[in-house]
């Protein structure tokens, strides 16, 4: 085992070096995560414009289960994913398991919730705020929704880096459907776990700075785009 | 047949709309009545509406003026009785030919001029009016980039009232937009008012304020307990008002 300075010494060679095996690394998560992040918009956005916009029976029940759906145990999602994507589940065929596919519909599976129900929120209290001019105005539910997800559109970003935030950390989901196969399916946090077992503190503690360091930007973007919003008066 | 007939000469369209809209007012409304669960709200209302006078409605708190306006603005729906403008109900086309500025004015997070152009856009067929003659006209040029929600509460009431009328409605519905604005400001909104009634525009005001009821209004509909006590000539319900009711709040006194 290498002692503790040694290893953070290691870790700040690889990082400075630029080192290929950490850059690939963190270039397939990044990968991984973005592509979670938009499909999950994709998806995620229109579901909790709608619920957020609109009045239906069975609204309130649906409101719960999406927020339920937010927390999510990675794990399941993995292993729901690994049963659906193994040789012997009904999507066996695709050959999908152990491929960044297969990670980037984990992450999408776990994210989509948090996207849907944190835009839903956004949605539904400018939605309160504008629904009485709008009736007045009679604008058009085409227009009214278009008029929702501009004004809302600082919202919406950082519900859409929170998930982003979410799925790059996340270990759970991406070990089970990904395998951690190196130049392959390895990403920071799998890299993570498994060099650490293995006694190999230098990579997993560069990794370790590179995540918390993009947590960091994140959130730091988040209360960014907060703070330009609120001083520009448009949230 | 002149030989020239067939083309195009550009001023046709504007006079074949005008004929093709028909007058919205008046307004008859027969019966009205709106409920709350077991509150009667809106207690049997009838009235008439016609072109022309500026209609000032006035009334205690919870007397229902704010409950009127929606109902004849059609933003709620009546438990029973009709409201209709011109002898047709009221339909879409109708709504869309009305404006209304609420007691606290909702603007889009976006600039001023943004919040003008929203409006211009909805409605198509010929504008009259650019977004910058419309804050020209609220006074409200130097705002016209900045965001609307840092505006002061009376630059939202002028930018509420040009925002109703950038797309010239023949009837506007104002539910006290000055009620907390200063003398000046007050002003200012009911000149916007008063020019916009000078163009043919019928204005629904509801205020506190009895001084301005006394500059704009040329009728008084005076309201108590959901029901219409009142609908007399501005002067004469001031002079001499017939209902203890609209005396007693006149004089200032809690009304029963
Ligand atoms: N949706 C509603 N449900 C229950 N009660 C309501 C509802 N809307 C209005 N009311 C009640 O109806 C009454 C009339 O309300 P309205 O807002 O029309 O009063 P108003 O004459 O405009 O008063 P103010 O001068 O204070 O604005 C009030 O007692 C109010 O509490
Ligand atoms: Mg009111």
């Amino acid at each position: 085992m290498q002692n503790f300075t040694q290893a953070f010494a290691l870790a700040f060679d690889l990082m400075l070096s630029a080192d290929a095996d950490l850059l690939e690394i963190i270039g397939l998560s990044l990968r991984v995560s973005l592509m979670a992040m938009a499909i999950s918009t994709l998806i995620g956005l229109p579901i909790g414009a709608a619920i957020g916009m609109s009045r239906f029976r069975g609204r309130g029940v649906s409101i719960i289960l999406l927020n339920a759906l937010m927390g999510l145990p990675p794990v399941v999602v993995g292993l729901g994913v690994y049963l659906l994507l193994s040789r012997a589940g009904p999507m066996g065929w695709m050959g999908l398991l152990y491929t960044p596919t297969a990670m980037i519909i984990a992450q999408s599976i776990l994210i989509t919730p948090i996207i849907a129900a944190l835009s839903r929120q956004v949605i539904e209290d400018l939605h309160n705020e504008y629904a009485e001019q709008f009736r007045s105005l009679c604008v058009s539910p085409r227009t009214a929704i278009a008029a929702l997800l501009w004004d809302a559109r600082y919202g919406l970003l950082t519900v859409a880096l929170a998930g982003f935030g979410r799925a790059v950390a996340e270990v759970g989901a991406v070990i089970i459907v990904g395998g951690n196969i190196e130049h392959l399916t390895r990403v920071m946090t799998t890299a993570i776990a498994l060099e650490t077992s293995k006694g190999d503190l230098a990579l997993a503690l560069a990794l370790g700075i590179v995540l918390l360091s993009i947590a960091l930007l994140v959130n730091a973007a988040v209360m960014g785009l907060r703070m330009t919003a609120t001083r520009f008066s448009y949230a | 047949m002149l030989d020239g007939a067939q083309t195009f000469d550009g001023n046709v369209t504007g006079v074949e709309v005008e004929k093709a809209t028909p007058a919205l007012l008046p307004c008859e409304v027969k019966g009205l009545c709106y409920k709350a669960g077991e509150n009667q709200l809106i207690d049997g209302i009838d009235l008439k509406l016609t072109a022309g006078p500026v209609t000032m409605i006035m009334g205690p708190n919870g007397a229902g003026k704010t409950l009127l306006v929606r109902l004849l603005h059609g933003m709620i729906e009546p438990a029973s009785g009709q409201v209709s403008w011109g002898g047709r109900p009221l339909d879409l086309a109708t709504r869309k030919r009305q404006a209304m500025v609420f007691q606290t004015p909702v603007l889009l997070r976006r600039s001023v001029t943004a919040n003008i152009d929203f409006v211009l856009k909805l409605h198509d067929g010929p504008k009259r009016q650019t977004a910058e003659e419309i804050l020209h006209m609220a006074g409200l040029d130097d705002k016209a980039s900045q965001p609307a929600r840092l505006l002061s509460g009376g630059e939202r009431q002028r930018l509420a009232i040009a925002r109703a009328l950038a797309t010239n409605p023949d009837v506007l519905f104002l539910d006290e937009p000055t009620a907390s604005l200063d003398p000046a400001s007050t002003l200012a909104i009911e000149n916007i008012v008063s020019q916009a009634r000078d163009r043919g525009t019928k204005i629904i005001f509801i205020t506190h304020d009895v001084g301005q009821a006394r500059r704009l209004g040329d009728e008084v509909i005076f309201m108590h307990h959901g029901r219409v006590l009142e609908q007399v000539p501005a002067k004469s319900f001031f002079d001499s008002p017939s209902s203890t009711q609209a005396q007693d709040y006149l004089a200032g006194r809690i009304v029963l």
